[in-house]
């Protein structure tokens, strides 16, 4: 269970920016929305009521970790302070809690809903919300608004409405998405274009927003897992995983030694399965080809492996509360063992096909970079961070699994573009076959499933759990309050970082560019709307 | 007047597909008034060449469309049946894969890509999303099944399902062309429901 310190929303802001100069808080890993209902006679004192947001905080100096949470009780009008300004990254996450609570977010330069459309009616999150039945289906286009709204606070301590414009008349804007086959996805840029320049560009997400988070508050937590799932369809098994382990450690569930060695190896099979068609998909967009057959051949290898074992290809089902769905098939061993060869024999076909092409070259070196400041303040871990130089990988920050039994290399290049982000996924296949290859040998006997009550109760608290994804950190948040349904499951998204960092990475690149950087950022749609 | 047509796949028995009698159905109503001798094998050249060219739209919105990915990729090749030529246009585009859940905020937008595709077009609705909201049923942002806002050719159902599945539903499309008529009397499709 987590220590969450409370602060008043009126000090928030001061004392946000005291912990980001002084204990030097630069990483704003999570912000969660919440609703804690309205006040009740059976309330202690203690008892936090309202609307409200959770802050989870982290040091990438000292590597100290903060969880605040503020809350307000005005449901009419919700108003708490922004910390935009402290971190960037704050943009996005308080655009969400402004979608799904109402709380608005005073010194927010861009108050517009994410998620659903301008036209939304209600907040779909809070408790006394009935989404459906305020928003039938409507099949009237959308209007898209050049203007957005800001909520400044003057200096006497009002507060007044300021309009400000996104896109100006004589912009010339290009509307790309969400039907397009490089926004992997169904993502809509606006692009502002100077020439061939990118002068700015407004991402529009939610288009596959599937209300997974408030569907979470109805389902019991077996149930909540086979989403995790479908959010990342790349890193199915990471995600279970990260919910799994998060049950269990606020349960005090302990699963066997042969669960944590089943687990880490499906996770790494799964990111070597991701950066497969990271390489298959980047290589697409760019017009190569015949990269794309290397890179699904291979990855068929690990689908079958998968298949054998869980019986689906995309998505397993794996993990559950306690252990996993099944042992492990007879063959696995021997197929993997088959594989981590194959895979360091075959590798240099596609370094020699695609990386040491001059087109690709051209296309990747020194374009869209993303300094290390810029990376922590937006939250891009993974691939990108590491890219950046930033030590952001959760299997050596927070090892879970047996990651701190087995020897690895953390991949780390500095240049922060988009070729070093491509290599980073290239060298980390490899450096996943060398944890596999540790552990395949070894793996021990014992139960595979932990004995489980078919319904859960989890004990009151705030629990957070976060596993390296395919494409970085894929955190949960759960808040219990003793039922069988968690009250609040909160997904810290790998991909909503990602998103949120492309108007400053590919402002004064060229349009083009937008592709082969949307490639190597290797965001995953589903993911980052829920 | 007995119609002699089938809905057949070269090298694949007929009784291996399962959905004959609808099909076969459709083949009557469709020659009611009888088949021109001459226009009918001139239907019969065109539907041969329309059903092993059918371009797909590239479209999806989550995880179906990565199986609909490794369809494209060498291990199952949908070149063999002639739907390797995805576009990225609607407007080049034969018939829409709905490859993943439909949203709230996404269905306006499939209804334009839909309405700029040129006719004759097709819908296969693939995954349980698409065809009736799947595991996310009970959301507030989903549309529970595509058929609520286009009319559906071929389900084929899923989380997601397996290529052979895609398979299977896209022959039965082709067993669907092939028998449909365009020259001689009218064309008796169902008529468009009023909201589509």
């Amino acid at each position: 269970m987590e220590n969450i310190l409370f602060i008043d929303p009126t000090t928030l802001h001061d004392e946000m920016l005291r912990l980001r100069n002084e204990k030097q808080m630069d990483f704003l890993e999570s912000l969660t929305g919440m609703d804690w209902g309205v006040a009740d006679e059976k309330d202690t004192p203690e008892t936090l009521r309202g609307l409200g947001v959770v802050y989870h905080l982290e040091s990438t100096v000292t590597g100290e970790r903060f969880t605040l949470r503020t809350a307000t009780t005005n449901r009419e009008k919700p108003e708490i302070p922004s910390v935009s300004d402290i971190w960037k990254i704050a943009d996005f996450y308080e655009r969400e809690v402004y979608d799904y609570y109402g709380i608005v977010f005073v010194g927010h330069p861009d108050m517009r809903r994410l998620f659903l459309r301008n036209d939304w009616s209600g907040y779909p999150m809070r408790k006394d919300n009935d989404p459906e039945k305020e928003n039938p289906l409507r099949m009237d286009n959308e209007e898209t608004f050049d203007t957005t709204k800001e909520i400044k606070l003057n200096p006497d301590g009002s507060i007044k409405n300021k309009e400000t414009l996104l896109f100006g008349d004589e912009e010339y804007v290009v509307n790309i998405g969400p039907q397009h086959p490089a926004t992997h996805g169904v993502m809509r840029f606006r692009v502002s274009l100077e020439g061939e320049m990118i002068r700015k560009i407004d991402a529009n997400c939610g288009y596959i927003h599937r209300g997974i988070e408030k569907m979470n508050e109805s389902l019991t937590y077996p149930q909540t897992l086979a989403l995790t799932d479908r959010l990342d369809y790349l890193g199915a098994h990471q995600n279970r995983h990260a919910l799994c382990m998060c049950i269990e450690k606020a349960m005090g569930v302990e699963v066997s030694e042969r669960v944590q060695y089943i687990r880490t190896i499906m996770d790494e099979l799964q990111r070597i399965d991701s950066h497969l068609l990271f390489y298959a998909c980047l290589a697409m967009d760019l017009g190569a080809l015949t990269a794309f057959f290397y890179g699904f051949r291979e990855r068929e290898m690990l689908l079958d492996i998968f298949e054998e074992t869980c019986g689906g290809r995309l998505i397993m089902n794996y993990n559950t509360i306690g252990g996993v769905q099944s042992d492990l098939h007879p063959n696995f061993v021997k197929r993997v063992k088959e594989f981590i060869p194959y895979m360091r024999n075959i590798i240099h076909e596609y370094h020699d096909i695609f990386t040491g092409n001059i087109i690709a070259q051209e296309r990747l070196k020194g374009v869209g970079v993303i300094s290390k400041e810029e990376a922590i303040s937006f939250g891009c871990t993974g691939g990108t961070g590491r890219a950046s130089g930033w030590a952001c990988d959760v299997r050596k920050r927070m090892p879970y699994g047996v990651y701190n039994k087995v020897d690895f290399k953390e991949i780390l290049y500095t240049e922060g573009d988009s070729f070093a982000r491509y290599m980073v996924r290239m060298d980390e296949i490899m450096e996943s076959l060398k944890i596999i290859e540790q552990l395949i040998d070894n793996i021990p006997e014992g139960s595979y499933q932990e004995k489980m009550k078919p319904i859960i109760r989890v004990p009151e608290g705030s629990y957070y759990a976060a596993v390296e994804g395919s494409r970085g950190e894929f955190g949960v948040f759960l808040e219990s309050h003793g039922d069988k349904t968690p009250y609040r499951l909160h997904y810290r998204s790998t991909g909503l970082p990602l998103v949120a960092a492309i108007d400053t990475v590919c402002r004064g690149t060229k349009i083009a560019d937008l592709i082969a950087i949307g490639g190597t950022l290797d965001y995953v749609v589903p993911d980052i709307d829920r | 007047m007995e119609v002699t047509k089938k809905p057949k796949i070269k090298s694949i028995p007929y009784e291996e597909f399962i959905d004959n009698e609808s099909l076969e159905k459709l083949v009557e109503e469709l020659n009611a008034g009888g088949a021109n001798v001459m226009v009918g094998v001139l239907d019969d050249l065109v539907n041969w060449g329309r059903s092993n060219s059918l371009w797909p739209l590239t479209f999806a919105t989550s995880c179906c469309g990565i199986e609909f990915m490794a369809l494209g990729a060498a291990r199952y090749d949908m070149a063999r049946f002639g739907f390797e030529v995805a576009r990225a246009s609607p407007r080049q585009a034969d018939m829409i894969m709905v490859c993943g859940t439909i949203t709230n905020k996404m269905a306006p937008v499939l209804k334009r890509l839909y309405d700029q595709m040129p006719d004759p077009k097709y819908v296969i609705a693939v995954g349980g999303c698409a065809v009736s909201g799947g595991p996310f049923k009970k959301s507030y942002h989903v549309v529970n099944g595509v058929d609520k806002i286009l009319p559906v050719d071929v389900y084929i159902p899923g989380c997601p399902p397996r290529p052979e599945a895609f398979y299977y539903g896209m022959m039965q499309l082709q067993r669907k062309v092939k028998i449909e008529k365009f020259f001689g009397g009218t064309n008796r499709k169902e008529k468009k429901p009023e909201n589509f």
